[in-house]
This record gives C-alpha cells, structure tokens and sequence, in this order.
C-alpha cells in the first residue's frame, strides 16, 4: 500500500468532485419540481392524466438507470435528422445534458413516489379542520398539507439524495469525467485499483457524511418537537 | 441501405436479434439471482456479527455496511474487476505464467454485486431477527430447544417472514443492478461453463441484456430500437419479480392474524 499514490489520486479525483456535485445537486432539483407535479398527476381526479404520471414511474423505476442513460445518449442519435430539424440536436449531443436528462427523469421518478407517499400520510381530520376554518386551494396547500407532507417525506428523500451522489457515478460511461471516470482513467493508466479504489471511495464516503448529516440537520429542524434521536438520554 | 424494420430486426434465428436478446436476458437473471445469493451468505454473516455480543465483529460489520452503501456500485465492480485480475495476474507470475491473466467476468460480476447487496441485506436480516418478539425464543428455550434446533424451527421462518419484503426492494435493486456488469463487458464463452462439448455452439457469446443491446445497437445503427427493446425486458423481469414476492408475501404470513 502505498500512501503517497494515494494522496496523489486522491487530489486528482477531487477535480472530479464539482462535476459530481453539480450533476447530482441539479438533477436532484430539477427532479424534486417533477416529482411533485407527477404526484399531483396522480391524484388528478381526471383518471387518463394519472395514468400518464404512473406510466412514467412505472418505466423509470422498473429499468435500471444505466439503460436510461444509454437508450437517452446512445439511442435517441438514431433519430439525429428528425432531432436535427427540431433545432435540439445540440442537446442530445452533449453527453452532460444527456446525463443529467437522465437521472433527473430516474430521481423524478423515485421521488414521486416519495412525495405521494408524504401527501396520502396526512390525517384527513387536519384537512377537514382547515376546511372548517375557511382554508381552500393553495392557502390549504401551503399551510397544512406541505409541511405535513415535508416532515413526513423528508427522511425517504434523504435516502434518494444519498443514492443520486452515487447514481453520478454511471455518467463516467458516456465519458463524463466525474470521480468515478477520473478514478477508472487512473487504475487504466496505472493498474493500481487498490489505492484509487481507496481514494475513490474516501471521497464518495465524505460526500455522503456530509449529506446524511445535512438532512438530519433539516429534519430537526422542520420537527424540532418530533425528533426523539437528539434529545438528551433520559436517566434511569 | 433500406433499414430494416423492427419486425425484421427482431426476428428468431441468425435474421434477428430477439434470440440473442432473449438468452442475453437469461444471463442477466443469471447475474441477478447468483448476486443476491452471495449477498444472502454476505448478509447473514455481517447480521449474525451485528446481533453478536462481540464488540469487534460488530464493529467490523458496522464498517462493512456503512462503507459499501456509501459508495458507488460502478465503484465496486471495477474493484473486483481491475483489482482481482491484478491480484490473480501476481499469483500467476509467482507461479511462472506468464501476462495478464482476466477473470471470468460471471464470477467477478456476481461478487461484486453480492458485497454491494450484502451490505443491504445485512440490515434486512438484523431488522427481521429482531422483529421477532423475545417470548418466542424464551418460550423455545423452555421447551428445550436450542442452537440449530432453535434456528432451523423458531428464529429461521420467522426471519424469513418478516424479511420477505425487505428481501423483495433489495432483489429489485441487483436486477437493475446486474446491468452494471455490462460496463466491465460480461460475455461468457459457452466454453468457459464448460459446455464445450456442443461444438455448434462453441463461438457463441452470451451477453447480458445491457450489453448484447450495445452490441446489436453497433453492429445495425439502430441503437433506440435496442434501448428500447432492453427497457422492454427489464419491465417484463421487474414486473414478474413484483408479482412474484407479492405471492410469497401471501404464502409466508398465511398462519398470521390479520388486522
């Protein structure tokens, strides 16, 4: 083992970070505004359009992401003429927005799901009480059902961030050098998977730290009354 | 050229492509069924470590777990793949061969995917074991029954009961996780499994889906047509396994009251 390699890929493989980074942090945003319009679709009292909305989290979440990936970068250039008229080849050339097409329409899907799950948790006396007060449409939205909704969806999406910074990791097979491209450029230049595995992984670990804490940070502070794990321990 | 349609291009037989697309998805369940096994004997070691009362398999076990959910799977599989081959390469030069010698892509591909499921199961097989309410085991203890005896009639069905549908989200993760191996390029010669003897067969190549998708999207120009057909199979795959533990779901808590 040998320590000095280590550092040094380590270095190097953070110049893939921003690119991880912005690719999951993007995707993931993008993703969360689709999410909740695709579960609203869901509960469309207009059956067809539910169906459109589960469809599409049927597909996505019933394929694996790297075949999402490839059917959006490698397969839609079958139709490069068409999409060269429509004036959008320039898109699905870029293997960046393709990628990030990709897993923003992946995490979309999951998140949806996620977002439903968080709306059908609230208790039906809490709308019925708004109700009694006058609340309707949005206002009812904003004050009750969204922070419920938050509160009770926020742990699942924490899951879902963790698992898109790693998702980022399958851009580097359409030639996206984030860590993971960097890291296999580096054991094929050098054969050592060991030390960039290491290092690598070091990186993915840090990153993911971080988040976890992060979303635990948020999840106390959205339920401050809720959360048991951080109060003090109770003496016997 | 005239391009052929999609009719003609997945025709069965050496016209098409939907033979080779069928096999390709054989394998891949293959990969899919052989990973999540090793991560079942991966998993109840690193659970049975974790509900142990020594402090340092439990912490081996916590490092294990944490580690290998925090990390890309692409991560691991070129781990396996690169650091592997390097390993058996050395061994070899020890031993006098000579040059880089590959692992069989099925093993590495299934290894690789059986540590990274493992570490998911693990946490599937602690939470169902301890599900299990303790008066049971007491009242076991009672009647006399202990080691195997105690796990093979009290603590075993009830893992499996309470694991089942924690077992089912994690065997959805390995089927779409299985096409990772395609980035490594998993083919296995049929010489390789040792059915050397059907010489018709001998230069076939078994590809997983993802791959002979690749493949076939190459070699016709018609690469959407593949995509697609893939994401068709991969449907048909998720879809059946859903159905599937739903039904073992039904079978396994057919004994228990309902509410």
């Amino acid at each position: 083992m040998d320590l000095t390699f280590i550092y040094d890929s380590f270095v190097r493989l953070l110049g893939g970070v921003p690119l991880t980074l912005q690719l999951a942090f993007s995707s993931i945003g993008i993703g969360l505004v689709a999410a909740i319009l695709l579960a609203l679709m869901m509960r469309a009292w207009f059956r067809p359009i539910a169906w459109v909305a589960e469809s599409f989290v049927f597909v996505f979440r019933g394929t694996p992401l790297l075949v999402q990936i490839f059917l959006i970068y490698y397969g839609l250039g079958q139709f490069r003429p068409v999409l060269d008229e429509m004036g959008i080849w320039w898109f699905f050339r870029s293997p960046y927005y393709c990628a990030l097409l990709a897993l923003t329409l992946n995490t979309a899907a999951y998140g949806a799901e996620i977002v439903r799950g968080g709306l059908q948790s609230i208790p039906a006396g809490q709308i019925e009480a708004a109700r009694a007060f006058g609340m309707s449409g949005l206002t009812l939205y904003r004050r009750i059902v969204a922070p419920i909704a938050l509160r009770q969806a926020l742990p699942a999406y924490g899951n879902e961030i963790i698992l898109m910074i790693k998702a980022t990791s399958l851009v580097s097979t359409i030639t996206l050098m984030e860590v993971t491209g960097l890291a296999h450029k580096i054991i094929s230049e050098t054969f050592r998977s060991f030390e960039v595995f290491f290092a690598a992984g070091a990186i993915y670990l840090i990153i993911n730290f971080a988040m976890t804490r992060l979303i635990g940070f948020a999840e106390y502070k959205i339920a401050p009354d809720l959360d048991r794990a951080n109060r003090p321990a109770e003496v016997h | 050229m005239q391009a052929k349609s999609f009719f003609e291009l997945m025709q069965w037989g050496p016209q098409g492509w939907l033979d080779e697309m069928v096999f390709a998805t054989g394998l891949t369940l293959a990969v899919a069924i052989v990973g999540f096994l090793f991560g079942l004997l991966f998993g109840t070691v690193a659970a049975t470590a974790k509900l142990s009362g020594s402090g340092l398999a439990r912490r081996v076990a916590d490092v294990y777990t944490t580690v290998l959910r925090g990390i890309p799977d692409l991560l691991v599989i070129y781990l396996f793949y690169f650091g592997g081959s390097a390993v058996v390469t050395s061994i070899g030069q020890m031993m006098g061969a000579q040059g880089f010698i590959g692992l069989p892509g099925f093993l590495v591909g299934t290894l690789a995917i059986g540590i990274v499921s493992g570490a998911y199961q693990t946490e599937v097989i602690r939470g169902a074991y301890l599900a299990i309410p303790p008066g049971e085991i007491d009242a076991a203890r009672a009647f006399g029954l202990s080691g195997l005896a105690l796990l093979r009639r009290i603590v075993g069905p009830q893992v499996m009961r309470y694991g089942l549908p924690g077992m089912g989200n994690i065997w959805q993760l390995v089927l779409k996780e299985s096409a990772l191996v395609a980035v490594v390029g998993l083919s296995i010669t049929l010489s390789e499994i040792r059915l050397a003897d059907l010489v018709v067969f001998f230069e076939t190549r078994f590809s997983d889906l993802l791959r002979q998708a690749h493949v076939a999207a190459g070699s016709t120009r018609q690469p959407f047509v593949f995509y697609i057909t893939a994401v068709a199979f991969y449907l048909v795959l998720t879809t059946a396994s859903t159905w599937i533990f739903r039904r073992a779901e039904t079978w396994a808590t057919r004994g228990m009251r309902r509410v």
